[in-house]
């Protein structure tokens, strides 16, 4: 129960929780306070100096952010001296910062710009010769992101994010004053620093400081090139996340738009990656029941099996404890198993020399542009996908068109690789691979039809690790779902402590999910703090899941048809090639 | 053993560097060759605080003070003053104003020394900082015995409270009720720590009490963990201490064997373990949260209070943190009692302050006076006043964190409060003497430069608005700045004064706020008359030969870039635009025909 305290703000007398930050009693009572690297529970360091108050009886002025209210305080948020130290704050930081906002995949949400335009600030000492700027530090050693020092305010957030949701700590502050700038340790290739390109720290950079390595113009060079057969594919978060590019509410579901945009782009043809998540069900399920048989039979079985979906993942546990490679699902992911059998089936049905085709995917993550480039995700001379794009990309090519992409049409794509289970669509949403393999394995092992097929109790964002124990025909199976990297170390411990033997475990590198990935619409600190983002996305999928006729991998009735004209069964030597792979240990910070 | 004589040598790391110990071994041979060595001991003691006079050797109990011996005088003082009992006058210390050069002062009358108050500093350049038994000696371990085995906590921290003890770290904050605030806060584990990061451009009381008397630290913080309840402390001190840090564990172990740290100190259930931490000697981190993040390994760097340490320090534990010279005043004032501490000071400043006396003034050095004492009598009675007749013009109180105060200023009495109504502070202690030959805007433009050295870069103000006033300030002192410059250079001091996070942006314009305050004009005649009424900001100075010039042509041969033309036995002119001010022309000049305006 929390008590109430009476405070007064900008004469204002209010009653709040007395728990609450005075930032927190300005914004209940409507009044707004700018802030730029206060990211509640995340990153608390009031350092930013923009959030500052006058409390009666204290000198200096205060940052609101962290500072609690108490009983009879009185506050002021709009004083001349506030704006005045505010305008002044923000020149400071304008004066060090490149504008070059035509070109800045941030320009529509900046949080730094929003400000500048809130209080009109100047930017004379940028222009001035006796004001030095700092040297812009850049490391762009790397397949997915980009830190560009020169757009970097030095809030922290990124720093923040990277410790407390990934949990790699690869980022930090290097230097100190004026020279400081965040970047992995001495600057180090962003590559082998231990980074997994879950991109937490572009979803927390107020600006354009961190960004995907953008491929963006490649496809529009390719839409234009008659010499290729383009074939797109989108991943199942896309769907309810690109609206909000577009001004529509976090957790819209604009697949028909979104297809209409892609076939109006000029892609040649549209799949969806849902097709994948189905397949890989197939796979992945085959590969745990063969484990799990081994297991009952006291072979070595490599359990508990972990799910190979995240990119992000696979880049942690490749170095972080490679001793658990093993216990890696060795299914390519959705995306690259789309790419594969777009190349090797598909390309064959549509009669297109598979060489002629270049596949482009649509994933909500920046780990995906790296899986991409992974040297394993070839077969016979192709690569299995040839370009990705974030749903951050994707709206800005559709912006690009000029497409009126809220009045779109809805539109259905008539390839066989865009027909989807509601299992597939689930994969989005943090115990979504999970409950789609559910869906499909305790079918298997029971032998009959599933009563119930909503494993509801593995669904939320509350706990970073979930843990349930299933009984299937008489066997308990423990499963366990992680999100967020941060959490792998604790999950470990308890595999690790030997209390329980643990089946199958999926892990997301993002917390909660894809639907939360690095290559989503970012989402401004202030809104994200009142919505949870997780959660609103993720409910458009769960509804297109309960709303659709077919809601377990196993009965697609084109993969079931793949299997016929092509790989035969799953894990069969067909699939073997080129739908599975392997992994291997990568270090960290190694001296060439 | 009896000895009929005392050696005293300084051993503080100024004498250090003169090569004390040198003398101390030669002190010993010689003394050995005299057969003296029964009779009179050589003692290697902490710093006198007379550092500008070094090597100090003091000679007891005759009181003779003799200063920058060398090793080749060692013999002489020997045979003369230990063997035959006739002072050695060469190197016999006089103060300035003193006229009879045959006059022996005793150590104690000197100018220097006799209105200083030793509380804090009252065993250093006293006792061997290496032995617990001199310190034992002097009271030492008593105040704590007296503490744990008389005393409940609570009484030791009213007895704190009542002296009216404020942390001589900067700050001010009253020492008891820091210690109250941690005692309140109920957790399993406090710590208490020593703050010897002591990092004021030309301070180094602190570096003194470690080197002198490190005991006192030991048996302070001892004190402290029995009263707030830690049986932890820790003593962070930077790296770039290594005597310091010596003789400080040294002196750990030496408590550890005698039993004095550890468990069951004085046969009582309490116990107090003590470390040393080493920084790396960055400034920010005698800030109390970033020296915490330091101690627990983290990237030194504040964090915004409330909470404050007292709640939760470190590793989120009640933390009591105090610098060193307030822990040095600790066992006396238990020992002594809080009355007789409470009639030293002023009414809110109780007690002495060690204050570094440096700049332009004759006794550089560390000198402790009572709260109360004017300015006047710390610079010209302590401290013999300005060299060669010049000018007093400012003192800067405070480190890089203080302001300037000018000769209005000279009576004002020294406590907390005074100096910072006045602008300034008190801050650790650091005393920067100026005289007319000073320019104050390069004097604000040089603390600026400290300031932007050493923040952390982590809150906007601080990172880059100090960066923004040097260069103002630079803009100024090369002659390009204008009067808008002066003023968004103000509008800025006070917005990074007012908004930065903790005390190293909150107090880092004050040399440009207060020398805007007391010396406007200067800075006018910087931006609008184009000149550095001081000679000192090059770029605003002129070279120009007058009518004086024979024409000998010495000046064009040394002049570096060729800027002076004029045949023989003409008058020379100097070209102002190709003219580095590099004073070449000046020096060669024989008949001194080259002026500067």
């Amino acid at each position: 129960m929390s008590q109430m305290v009476n405070i007064t703000i900008n004469n204002k007398s209010i009653s709040v929780p007395s728990e609450y930050t005075i930032l927190q009693a300005a914004n209940a009572n409507q009044i707004f306070i700018p802030r730029l690297c206060f990211l509640k529970d995340l990153n608390e360091t009031a350092s930013c100096r923009l959030c500052v108050v006058e409390i009666q009886g204290i000198k200096t002025l205060k940052n609101s952010c962290t500072v609690k209210v108490s009983e009879g305080m009185v506050i002021k948020t709009n004083t001349p001296r506030i704006r005045n130290t505010v305008k002044q704050t923000l020149e400071l930081l304008a004066a060090n910062h490149r504008f070059e906002c035509w070109i800045c995949p941030r320009e529509h949400n900046c949080e730094f710009l929003a400000l500048l335009r809130k209080y009109g600030i100047p930017n004379q000492m940028a222009e001035a010769k006796e004001f030095a700027k700092k040297l812009p530090i850049t490391n762009d050693r790397s397949d997915a992101i980009i830190f560009d020092g020169s757009k970097c305010i030095l809030c922290g957030r990124c720093v923040a994010a990277c410790e407390k949701l990934a949990g790699t700590g690869v980022l930090d502050f290097n230097e100190r004053g004026f020279v400081t700038f965040v970047g992995t340790a001495q600057n180090y290739s962003i590559e082998d620093s231990g980074c997994i390109y879950c991109g937490k720290c572009i979803q927390a950079c107020p600006t354009g400081a961190i960004r995907e390595k953008e491929e963006l113009d490649y496809v529009e060079e390719l839409l234009h090139n008659d010499e290729f057969y383009t074939v797109v594919q989108t991943a199942p978060s896309v769907r309810c996340a690109l609206g909000e590019e577009f001004g529509l509410p976090i957790g819209t579901n604009v697949e028909g738009k979104m297809y209409q945009a892609l076939h109006l782009l000029g892609f040649d043809d549209i799949t969806d990656t849902n097709f994948a998540a189905d397949l890989t069900i197939m796979e992945e399920g085959s590969e745990f029941l063969s484990r799990f048989e081994k297991w009952m039979n006291h072979q070595t079985s490599h359990l508990p099996m972990f799910s190979s979906c995240s990119p992000g993942w696979i880049r942690y546990i490749e170095r972080y404890y490679p001793e658990y490679i093993a216990n890696l699902s060795s299914c390519k992911s959705p995306q690259q198993m789309q790419g594969a059998i777009i190349k090797h089936y598909y390309a064959k049905k549509i009669g297109v020399p598979k060489e002629k085709i270049k596949v482009v995917s649509i994933m909500p993550c920046i780990a995906k542009k790296y899986e991409a480039k992974r040297p394993e995700m070839e077969y016979d001379g192709v690569r299995d996908v040839d370009y990705v794009l974030t749903t951050r990309e994707l709206a800005r090519l559709i912006k690009r068109a000029d497409l009126p992409f809220t009045e779109l049409e809805d539109y259905r794509p008539s390839s066989p690789l865009a027909s989807y289970t509601g299992a597939a669509v689930i994969f989005g949403a943090t115990g979504g691979v999970m409950e789609a393999a559910l869906r499909t394995v305790a079918e298997k092992l029971e032998g009959k039809p599933l009563p119930k097929i909503d494993f509801t109790d593995i669904r939320g964002v509350e706990s970073g690790i979930k843990e349930a124990t299933v009984r299937i025909a008489g066997i308990d199976v423990n499963i366990a779902i992680i999100h967020g990297t941060v959490n792998v170390p604790e999950m470990m411990n308890r595999i690790r402590s030997g209390e329980k033997q643990y089946h199958f475990i999926e892990v997301m590198a993002c917390t909660g999910g894809c639907v939360n990935g690095g290559g989503q619409p970012i989402i401004p600190a202030h809104i994200a703090e009142s919505i949870d983002v997780r959660l609103e996305r993720a409910k458009a999928l769960y509804q297109i899941d309960q709303d659709s006729s077919m809601r377990q991998s196993h009965i697609n009735p084109e993969v079931a048809k793949l299997y016929e004209e092509f790989l035969g069964t799953p894990n069969s030597n067909t699939s073997h090639h080129i739908l599975h792979t392997h992994y291997q240990q990568k270090p960290i910070f190694f001296i060439k | 053993m009896l000895v009929r004589a005392h050696v005293l040598v300084c051993g503080g790391t100024g004498c250090l560097s003169s090569k004390s110990e040198q003398i101390v071994t030669r002190f010993n041979e010689v003394l050995n060759e005299l057969g003296l060595n029964k009779e009179i001991q050589v003692i290697m003691t902490g710093c006198f605080g007379f550092c500008e006079k070094g090597p100090i050797v003091i000679v007891y109990p005759d009181e003779v003070f003799y200063s920058k011996v060398e090793l080749s005088d060692v013999d002489a003082i020997c045979t003369e003053h230990l063997l035959k009992g006739r002072v050695y006058q060469p190197k016999v210390y006089h103060d300035i104003t003193e006229e009879d050069r045959s006059k022996v002062t005793g150590f104690s009358q000197i100018g220097f020394y006799n209105r200083q108050l030793r509380i804090a500093l009252r065993n250093c350049g006293v006792i061997d900082p290496f032995s617990i038994d001199e310190y034992i000696g002097r009271n030492g371990y008593e105040a704590l015995g007296k503490a744990v085995t008389e005393m409940s906590p609570i009484e030791v921290i009213n007895e704190l409270t009542k002296s009216g003890l404020r942390g001589r770290g900067g700050g001010g904050f009253p020492t008891g009720t820091k210690w109250k605030f941690a005692y309140n806060n109920q957790a399993s584990q406090k710590y208490i720590i020593c703050n010897a990061d002591e990092g004021d451009p030309g301070a180094f009381m602190d570096r003194a009490i470690l080197e002198g008397d490190p005991h006192s630290i030991i048996e302070a913080m001892a004190i402290g963990g029995f009263a707030i309840g830690a049986s932890q402390g820790y003593i962070y001190v930077r790296a770039e201490y290594p005597i310091a840090v010596e003789r400080m564990q040294h002196a750990i172990n030496q408590a550890y064997e005698y039993g004095l740290l550890g468990k069951r100190i004085f046969n009582t259930d309490f116990r107090f373990d003590l470390e040393i931490r080493l920084g790396a000697g960055a400034f920010v981190c005698g800030e109390e949260t970033a020296l915490i993040a330091s101690i627990e390994g983290e990237r030194g760097m504040p964090r915004n209070k409330p909470p404050f340490p007292a709640e939760k320090g470190l590793w989120g534990k009640p933390t009591v943190i105090n610098n060193v010279e307030t822990f040095a005043n600790i066992p006396i004032i238990l020992l002594n009692g809080a009355t007789w501490f409470q009639q030293i000071g002023t009414e809110k400043s109780k007690g002495t302050k060690v204050f570094a006396l440096g700049g332009k003034i004759n006794n550089t050095g560390l000198v402790e006076i009572p709260m109360g004492t004017t300015l006047r009598e710390v610079i010209f009675d302590i401290g013999g006043g300005i060299p060669n007749q010049k000018k007093f013009k400012a003192v800067q109180t405070g480190g890089p964190s203080g302001g300037c105060l000018t000769s209005e200023h000279l009576d004002t009495q020294i406590d907390y409060d005074n100096l910072i109504s006045l602008g300034s502070m008190m801050g650790s202690g650091g005393m920067i003497i100026m005289d007319e030959n000073n320019c104050m805007v390069d004097v604000a433009r040089f603390f600026l430069e400290f300031t932007v050295d050493e923040s952390c870069g982590k809150c906007t103000p601080c990172r880059e608005g100090t960066k923004r006033m040097l260069e103002l300030l630079e803009k100024i002192t090369s002659g390009m700045g204008t009067l808008e410059d002066i003023e968004k250079l103000e509008k800025l001091a006070h917005m990074i004064k007012d908004a930065s996070l903790c005390g190293l942006g909150q107090t880092a314009p004050n040399p440009v706020l207060s020398t805007l305050e007391n010396f406007k004009q200067e800075y006018i005649a910087h931006v609008v008359d184009k000149k550095c009424p001081a000679g000192v900001c090059k770029e605003l100075l002129h070279y120009r030969i007058t009518d004086q010039c024979i024409g000998c042509g010495k000046c064009k041969r040394n002049c570096p870039v060729d800027c002076i033309s004029g045949d023989k036995r003409e008058i020379h002119i100097i070209n102002q635009l190709a003219c580095i001010k590099c004073g070449t022309c000046q020096t060669a000049c024989p008949v001194h025909a080259i002026v500067v305006d």
